[in-house]
Parts: C-alpha cells; sequence; structure tokens
C-alpha cells in the first residue's frame, strides 16, 4: 500500500496497478474508500492503511532495544528476518545493492565515538539492532524535495514510494545510515532465475525500482492492532514498543528505571529509538547477520 | 540566428560528429542503466552519491563563472569583456544542461521528475537548487540570445535587458550557495558539514571557469577568425590567479580546523582521501594529483611574467581545471560517504556503463557549447571592428 501525505494526489497509476491495489486492500479488508474517491480522473489518492477499530494509537511511539535481553545472535535474526519477510525486502545478494530495514552492527559502529579499547568484552562482541530511529526532527523529512518522506502525527518517518523521485538526498542526509534504494528492480530475478524477493507476502506491497526504503515501525501492523514484527519474535523483553508521550507506558517504565542512550543523539535529531545497555553474558564472538 | 550553426567547414562538422558520437554511445549506457537500474553504476547503500552528482556540482560552478566576464564589462566598464561576456553566457547555458543531465541520469525515477514542481517543499534545498539553476539558464539564455541578435544587427540591444543582466549577476552566485548548502547542511557529514562550504565552492567555481574560458578563447582564436583579446584573456588569468589562491587557502583551513581540533569524525574524510583508510587507497592518487597539479598552477600563475606568456598561461589553466575537476567532481562527494555514518570504509570506483554515461553528458554539452559558439562567433566574425556598446 503506498503511502502519501495526507490529501495529495499521487501519481496517476494503471489499470493493473489499480486493481492489484484494490484486489490487496480487500483481501488486507482496509481502507479502500480512499481509492474509489479518484477513480474517475483515473488518479489514485494513495491511502496509508486507514486504523481499523483495534489500531494501536500514540502520540509518539518509541522503541527501547533491551540488549541484556538478546542472548545470542539467533534472537537477533528472528527480528531480522520476520520485519524482511513481512515486508517483502529484496535480497539482491551483495553489498552494494543490499536493503534492509533492520539488521545488526557491533557497537564501535551503532554508537561511533564511544568505543575504547577497554572497552568490556560482552559489550565488544555484542551485536546491536539497528534501524530507523523515527526522529523528532528528521533529516531526512527536511531535505526531501517532494515531500515523499514525511513524519505522521504520531511520530513515525514514512516514505511515500509512488511520490519518490529516487534522488537519494535522504541517504545523504540520514546520521543513521537507515535508508536503503533499489538499486535493481525488487520484483525481478538474478542470474540465475531467483526472484530477489523469495516469498511474496501477498499482504504487503512490493516496491518498484528507484525508490528509497526504511523501516515504518510496522504502520500496516498498528494499524490492525498488531505489534511491529521485531517486538512480536524477540525475546521476552528484549523490544518494547510503546507511546513516548504516555507515562504509564511500558517503554516510559523503561526509561524511567535504567540508563538508555541513544545513537548519535548530539546531532538533535532526537532518536526515538533508545538502547538498554548492560551484560548479558554475551561472550562468544559471533557473525554478523 | 540558428542557421549560422548549420554551416561550417569540415573541422567543424568532424567536431560535431564526433561529439554526437559521444553522446550516442553515452545514451545507448544510459537505456541499459534505465532498464536494469543504477546497480549498474558503482553506487552503493553506503557511498549513494558519485560521479554524476559530482559532475553536476563542478558544473554548476562552471555555469556561475559566467558572472566573472559580465560583472567587469557592465558593472566596472571593462570594456576588454564587451566582445566575449557572451562567451561567458553561452557557456553557463551549456553547463547548466549538463547539470540537468547529470541529475536525470542519477534519478531512480527520472519519470518522475515532475514531482518536484507538483509538490513543492520548501524545506528541501535541492528544491531550491532547481528554481535557482533554471532561473539562471532562463536569463543567460534571454540575456546571451538578446545581445547577439541585437550585435548582429549593429544596434544597441534593447532597454529592458539590462535589469536582466543585473539580476543575472546577482543570480550566479546565488546558484553555487545553493548547491553548496545541498551539503553543507546535512548532519553526520563530517566532510561536509562546514560553514565555509559555499565560499569554497564559489573560489573553486570562479577559479575553474575562467581557466575553462581562457583555453576555449585559446581555441577560439587559433580556429577561427574572432579574436577575444589579449588583455582579455590575460585580466581572465589574473582572476583565476587570486581565486585559486583563495580556494586553495579555503582548503587548508579545513585542513587545520580537522587537524588540529584531532577531533577523528572530521580527520577521517582526509585520512580516507589522501593517506587511505582501513586498507582502502583507491582515491588516494587521484587526490594527490589534485593537490600537486594546484600547487603547481600557483607556482606559475603567481609569477605575471610567466602567466604573461599565453602558452605557459594556457598549460596553467589546464592544471587549474584538472585539479578543481577532481577535488569536485570527485573527491567532495566521495569524501563526505568515506567513512560512512557507521564509521565503516566502502570504497567506490565508477563502473564502465557509468563512465560512458558521464562522457556522453560532456559531449552533450560540448555539443551544445560548440552550437552556441559557433552562433556567436559567426556573428563575430561579420561584425568584426564594429564596437557596440551595451
Amino acid at each position: 500500500m503506498p503511502y502519501s501525505a495526507k490529501g495529495e494526489k499521487v501519481m496517476s497509476i494503471n489499470r493493473r496497478e489499480f486493481l492489484k491495489i484494490a484486489g490487496l486492500s480487500a483481501a488486507a479488508g482496509i481502507g479502500s474508500v480512499a481509492i474509489f474517491d479518484r477513480l474517475q480522473k483515473n488518479a489514485l489518492e494513495a491511502s496509508e492503511f486507514s486504523a481499523g477499530p483495534d489500531a494501536l494509537n500514540a502520540k509518539k511511539w518509541a522503541m527501547v532495544v533491551d540488549v541484556r535481553k538478546f542472548k545470542t545472535p539467533e534472537d537477533y535474526k528472528k527480528c531480522t528476518d520476520a520485519c524482511h519477510s513481512a515486508h517483502n525486502v529484496p535480497d539482491f545478494g551483495n553489498p552494494k545493492d543490499e536493503v534492509k530495514w533492520i539488521w545488526t552492527d557491533t557497537f564501535d559502529h551503532t554508537f561511533p565515538g564511544q568505543e575504547h579499547e577497554y572497552l568490556s568484552e560482552d559489550i565488544k562482541h555484542k551485536n546491536f539492532l539497528l534501524l530507523c530511529n523515527h526522529c523528532e526532527n528528521p533529516p531526512c523529512v527536511r531535505v526531501c524535495p517532494t515531500k515523499a518522506t514525511f513524519k505522521r502525527k504520531d511520530g513515525i518517518v514514512m516514505q511515500d514510494m509512488h511520490r519518490c523521485i529516487g534522488c537519494r538526498f535522504c541517504m545523504a542526509a540520514c546520521p543513521f545510515g537507515a535508508r536503503s534504494f533499489n538499486y535493481r528492480d525488487p520484483r525481478g530475478k538474478d542470474a540465475k532465475g531467483q526472484p530477489f524477493i523469495k516469498e511474496e507476502n501477498p499482504e504487503y506491497p512490493t516496491r518498484m525500482i528507484g525508490v528509497v526504503e526504511k523501516c515504518t515501525f510496522c504502520t500496516e501492523r498498528l494499524a490492525v492492532g498488531k505489534l511491529p514484527a521485531c517486538v512480536e519474535v524477540a525475546p521476552a523483553g528484549g523490544l518494547v514498543f510503546g507511546d513516548l508521550a504516555d507515562l504509564k507506558s511500558e517503554v516510559r517504565k523503561i526509561l524511567r528505571t535504567n540508563y538508555t542512550i541513544r545513537r548519535k543523539s548530539e546531532l538533535g535529531t532526537g532518536p526515538a529509538v533508545f538502547y538498554v545497555m548492560g551484560d548479558s553474558g554475551y561472550s562468544v564472538v559471533p557473525e554478523l547477520l | 540566428m540558428l542557421e549560422k550553426a548549420l554551416t561550417g567547414s569540415k573541422k567543424y562538422w568532424t567536431w560535431v560528429f564526433f561529439l554526437l558520437a559521444l553522446a550516442g554511445v553515452g545514451f545507448l549506457a544510459y537505456l541499459k542503466q534505465f532498464s536494469y537500474g543504477l546497480g549498474i553504476t558503482g553506487l552503493s547503500r553506503d557511498v549513494s552519491w558519485g560521479l554524476y552528482i559530482g559532475q553536476f556540482t563542478f558544473l554548476v560552478g562552471v555555469a556561475a563563472s559566467g558572472v566573472m566576464l559580465v560583472l567587469p564589462y557592465y558593472l566596472h566598464d571593462f570594456k576588454q569583456f564587451g566582445k566575449i561576456t557572451i562567451l561567458g553566457e553561452f557557456l553557463a547555458i551549456a553547463a547548466v544542461s549538463m547539470c540537468v543531465l547529470f541529475i536525470m541520469a542519477d534519478m531512480g525515477q527520472p519519470m518522475r521528475v515532475m514531482n518536484i514542481f507538483l509538490h513543492p517543499t520548501l524545506n528541501s534545498v535541492l528544491f531550491w537548487d532547481t528554481v535557482v539553476l533554471n532561473g539562471y539558464l532562463f536569463l543567460n539564455l534571454l540575456v546571451g540570445w538578446t545581445i547577439l541578435g541585437a550585435d548582429r544587427k549593429g544596434i544597441a540591444p534593447p532597454k529592458w535587458v539590462k535589469p536582466f543582466i543585473y539580476l543575472s549577476i546577482a543570480w550566479a552566485p546565488s546558484i553555487h550557495t545553493v548547491t553548496a548548502f545541498i551539503y553543507a547542511g546535512l548532519p553526520g557529514r563530517h566532510y561536509w558539514l562546514s560553514a565555509i562550504m559555499a565560499a569554497r565552492f564559489l573560489a573553486s567555481a570562479f577559479a575553474g571557469g575562467p581557466a575553462l574560458l581562457i583555453i576555449l578563447a585559446l581555441i577560439i582564436r587559433k580556429f577561427t577568425k574572432f579574436d577575444p583579446g589579449k588583455e582579455a584573456i590575460q585580466t581572465l588569468g589574473k582572476i583565476v590567479t587570486y581565486f585559486m589562491i583563495t580556494n586553495v587557502f579555503l582548503f587548508g583551513l579545513e585542513f587545520f580546523t580537522a587537524f588540529y581540533s584531532g577531533i577523528p569524525g572530521h580527520t577521517h574524510p582526509f585520512v580516507y582521501l589522501f593517506k587511505g583508510l582501513e586498507g582502502h587507497s583507491e582515491i588516494v592518487p587521484l587526490m594527490w594529483a589534485s593537490a600537486i597539479m594546484a600547487i603547481a598552477s600557483l607556482l606559475i600563475l603567481i609569477f605575471p611574467q610567466a602567466r604573461k606568456k599565453e602558452g605557459v598561461l594556457a598549460f596553467a589553466s589546464v592544471l587549474v581545471f584538472l585539479s578543481l575537476w577532481i577535488d569536485k567532481g570527485f573527491g567532495l562527494v566521495i569524501g563526505g560517504f568515506v567513512p560512512n555514518m557507521f564509521e565503516k570504509v566502502t570504497p567506490y570506483w565508477p563502473t564502465l556503463p557509468e563512465t560512458l554515461i558521464t562522457i556522453g553528458i560532456w559531449a552533450a554539452g560540448f555539443l551544445v557549447l560548440t552550437i552556441l559558439y559557433k552562433i556567436a562567433i559567426t556573428v563575430r566574425e561579420e561584425t568584426a571592428g564594429v564596437e557596440i556598446e551595451h
């Protein structure tokens, strides 16, 4: 489902594409009103997944990554796999063209400038989960020349794949390397005939060539009352998702009682992903996922 | 006046078809990129801008430099530039055309380019850059064409064109300032996050552009009956000298701040570009070539005796142009992306299709330049000896 800044027209689409999207919406049982609105003009109002009766709502969505809860590389892999298969993230088979919404890296790459040679063995060898920070003051939104990337009222930074012109200014602007560009056609196949999307999830749209994409905090799941895919499969308490504006939320409880850090907070972008540090007996040198 | 581009010597046509052939090869390579995607280039998730955006940036500078001929003539009544302001204006048109082509080549969804105007976004520097570049293109077309048309008839240009000339003088620095702001306002890109970025851009533009104009003027004198004028070329030489000194000085300031402060993030791009980092030194020879050519050009240019010999001046101009082309057309962009946001080194090098597309766009730009200069020079040849006050 394409997303767009509210009330603005996106590129007209052809009949086949329309039917695909319409069918998809019907299948998912979500927002089809907007689709019929503009039909006569042969233009589609790209709709977000409209919120159902069970939708989860917040003033400011945020996530806490409690790194103590992640014991093995497998714990992380579950999260990254769940996300990438739910969102039809293509695997182009090489790091150059890589598309990723959530991934892991070491401490010195996750928190550059914070590392020193006497770090605890645990922290030194541990992996950390990285994803879009859904910043309070997102540089990607500031630089986008078409408002293809925009911030929702609930703080989620979104990407309208139907409006993106593929200029990649947002990739230059994001200090967290959270954005990926479709250097190839994600709906295509490699030289051996293997599709780049191994198993397509029919409930989520695939993207086209030449547009930028990234983590969306699973707006499509929030709309039907589900937590983000990574949160659901993380070890208990490993990923906590909630409303930063709600004093009673689980996120706020953890932030109140634990020392947390954010990536590159000195840049003033206001990341909404927090990390609880601490040892977890994670002392084996793991392979990066 | 366009008909003047349709008649020419054998040499002229050979040159035109040579450029057409290069542009054609570039276009074929672009078709390949269009179907395969930008994955055909050396660009990656970590280095997401490269040769195309570098060339774009460099050429905005060349376009802006046209003002170095227009300003002295119209604001200081420097008569020697009277005959050749048109060369600056037409160079600007060719350069902006190349800028537009490089942007199109770099876009993932070029068919959606109009989205920039359908959804104007005032907080995006890229939106403003599109506006000022198109404005500059329009101003130079209008002014250049009107004045040349009047010259051809042997009459003074219409009065209404004057305000547009003054506007274009103010407009020229703006296009390069806005282009610098594309880079200078991004958090976390240490190599670009510098308050003097726009100043550096202007200094390098006003050195590199006039250096190219000197070379072009000498070529014109050699192959046509039109003489841009010895004194005009010498004055351009002075302009190149002062701005090249300024450019090298400003680059030195960046070095000082990075290394005296010793802040790792600020030093890393410089170390990567000039020494290599984490075993990657692909760019190092190029950057040193740029630095050595910059110093060598200054050692020639600052001595008036050397500069006054046209052959020596031409050589120094080539050094200046190549040095700045490497520094701004390549190193500037790469230094912003390497090391990446995770302090990791992902090297970048253009691929063959990417290089062919780049050469093709330069050829297309030079074709525009050739046609415009052919028209301008034919008019000048016909009106030789007639001096018209603009």
